[in-house]
């Protein structure tokens, strides 16, 4: 009875996983067929296996600096989010003050704001500022979700570091900056890296904000796809490969913090 | 308890003057936009609360709200049991574990519009293996002409991209119930629908709120998947809200109509994830006020 069950279970993560797979295995599988064969045959695996849509994309600028583009946004966008946000959650989960429920529940509406409405005032604000195709736009405009994402993560994890420690510090005479940088950043280290994983990935995947802030300099990688999609008729081979070529920060980013993972989306939770 | 201490505003100050400049002088000026008709730069008329009106009135919009609404109470009538099935029934140790938990969750990784550039591929009944199999399969498919196939490759789509986030806030509150519980279940016999319904379940209940309020809301925002996949289409099928504020802002470039209709989707949100952020609070206090928070 109960071997049968397991059974059961295993067979339902089995199908489970296929269903998650196969979408992503037949991007792969296309990337690496040249494009008459997608378009004449139907294989499972590449019969003609090539690189030249790879190949395609690392030596056009106009590809490769998309990636490019999109690292340096989203690192600048991580690094902001983890200053400013580190001594808020930190307020937020030791002290009571005037309003602090009100604030953290602003907080967490901007993160729930849909990015379509704000994206002609952030196209006119950008503009007065002078800072239309430029990273640093682009790194502004994410801080809307992700700074109270931060803070919400980083909250729930410090809610978990007991006060006394606070207070056994102040008693042996620490001050605040540094009981904070030598006591307790070591002590949420993990949460921090959570944080930093989740400001990553959400900066990461968005495209509406990212490709109306953006035209040529600081152009996405995300933007750069959809332009050539409407354009140029169908390269799908070049098209698949870019697509692969997108996942792969994000699989090797889930293979670092795979063991923090699972905590990680309770938001330290649990 | 936590110390009352007015100073603890310094620390949040930082996080206040980033939000508010992406956030409140963005609010102002769609405000700005939705009382003024913008006939050019330098021209533009007082109107009141005109724009309101004719959103309200607009049968399109209300065509993408019902739309809307039906696609997000459908993503999460599926995606919530999906997702505690799917936490249940994965290895809890050993490299089992790490590699199902790095598969499941690559999918919540991959940028949005590739999101729907792989169903795009995949659901084409002439080069994707999604559409060239139900063809097989003698079922007439096609995601660019009926829209009940558009409607449903756009809730799948969701279900494969979004279900792995439940799935993981739930084997997440799964790993924290102590093994005590389970071996005074098996002491009592229960049986193993009992230990999900009694010990499991309960224990899921926080993490279950935060994973039905990020869905709803998420799902409820959807814009790049069916923009890539559908683009709206066919007709107006998958033309959730955003798409068609979208296509309004940018497309027509209707600065006051978008702008009043930006504050109304903005204040539904707001009502819903108020509503959803007190029930959540409550929640919390009950767990802890039971003594049984995880």
């Amino acid at each position: 009875m109960d071997d049968r069950r397991f059974k059961k279970r295993t067979l339902f993560l089995i199908l489970y996983l296929v269903f998650a797979i196969l979408p992503v295995y037949w991007m792969i599988n296309m990337s690496f067929k040249t494009n008459t064969e997608i378009l004449s045959t139907f294989s499972l695996w590449p019969r003609d296996f090539t690189i030249e849509h790879y190949r395609t994309i690392f030596t056009d600028a106009s590809w490769y600096s998309g990636y490019i583009n999109s690292m340096i946004y989203v690192a600048i966008n991580m690094v902001i989010s983890l200053l400013v946000a580190l001594p808020a959650a930190y307020a937020f989960s030791r002290y009571s003050f005037l309003g602090d429920k009100h604030v953290f529940f602003w907080l967490l509406t901007n993160r729930m704001t849909p990015p379509a409405v704000f994206l002609l005032p952030f196209f006119q604000l950008y503009s007065t500022l002078g800072l239309m195709d430029t990273h640093i736009a682009v790194a502004l405009a994410h801080l809307l979700f992700n700074v109270p994402l931060a803070v919400w993560i980083l909250e729930g994890f410090m809610s978990g570091v007991p006060r006394e420690i606070d207070e056994t510090a102040y008693i042996d005479g620490y001050s605040f900056p540094r009981f904070f940088l030598t006591i307790f950043i070591p002590l949420i280290k993990s949460g921090i890296g959570v944080t930093a994983f989740f400001c990553f990935m959400f900066s990461w995947v968005e495209l509406l904000m990212a490709r109306t802030l953006t035209s040529v300099d600081a152009k996405p990688i995300v933007a750069t796809m959809t332009r050539t999609v409407s354009a140029s008729g169908m390269d799908w081979g070049v098209l698949a490969a870019a697509g692969v070529l997108t996942i792969v920060p994000g699989a090797i980013v889930i293979w670092f913090v795979r063991h923090y993972i699972a905590k990680g989306f309770a938001m330290g939770r649990v | 308890m936590k110390t009352v201490n007015q100073k603890a505003w310094l620390l949040i100050l930082p996080v206040i003057v980033c939000v508010a400049f992406s956030a409140i002088l963005p609010l102002m000026t769609v405000v700005n936009y939705s009382v003024q008709d913008i006939i050019s730069p330098e021209r533009r008329v007082f109107v009141g609360t005109e724009w309101f009106k004719a959103v309200m009135r607009d049968d399109d919009l209300q065509g993408a709200l019902w739309r809307q609404i039906g696609f997000s109470i459908s993503v999460l009538l599926v995606e919530i049991p999906l997702g505690i099935a799917l936490a249940l029934s994965m290895p809890a140790k050993g490299w089992q574990a790490s590699a199902v938990l790095v598969i499941v969750a690559i999918s919540l990784l991959i940028p949005w519009n590739v999101v729907g550039t792989i169903w795009q591929i995949y659901g084409r009944t002439d080069i994707g293996l999604l559409g060239a199999t139900l063809e097989m399969l003698g079922i007439d498919y096609s995601y660019t002409g009926n829209s009940i196939d558009a409607w449903l490759t756009v809730l799948v789509m969701d279900v494969w991209h979004w279900t792995p986030l439940v799935a993981l806030l739930c084997y997440a509150g799964l790993r924290a119930i102590p093994d005590a519980y389970y071996q005074a279940a098996s002491i009592d016999g229960a049986s193993k629908f009992a230990v999900f319904r009694y010990i499991q379940l309960p224990k899921l209940r926080g993490v279950l709120v935060i994973a039905v309020l990020l869905r709803f809301m998420d799902s409820f925002m959807i814009y790049t998947e069916p923009f890539v996949l559908t683009g709206g289409g066919p007709g107006n099928a998958t033309t959730f809200l955003s798409q068609y504020l979208t296509q309004k802002a940018v497309g027509q470039f209707d600065l006051g109509p978008a702008a009043a209709f930006s504050l109304i989707y903005f204040l539904i949100i707001l009502l819903l994830s108020f509503v959803l952020y007190n029930w959540m609070l409550r929640v919390g206090t009950a767990e802890k006020a039971g003594g049984t928070h995880g």
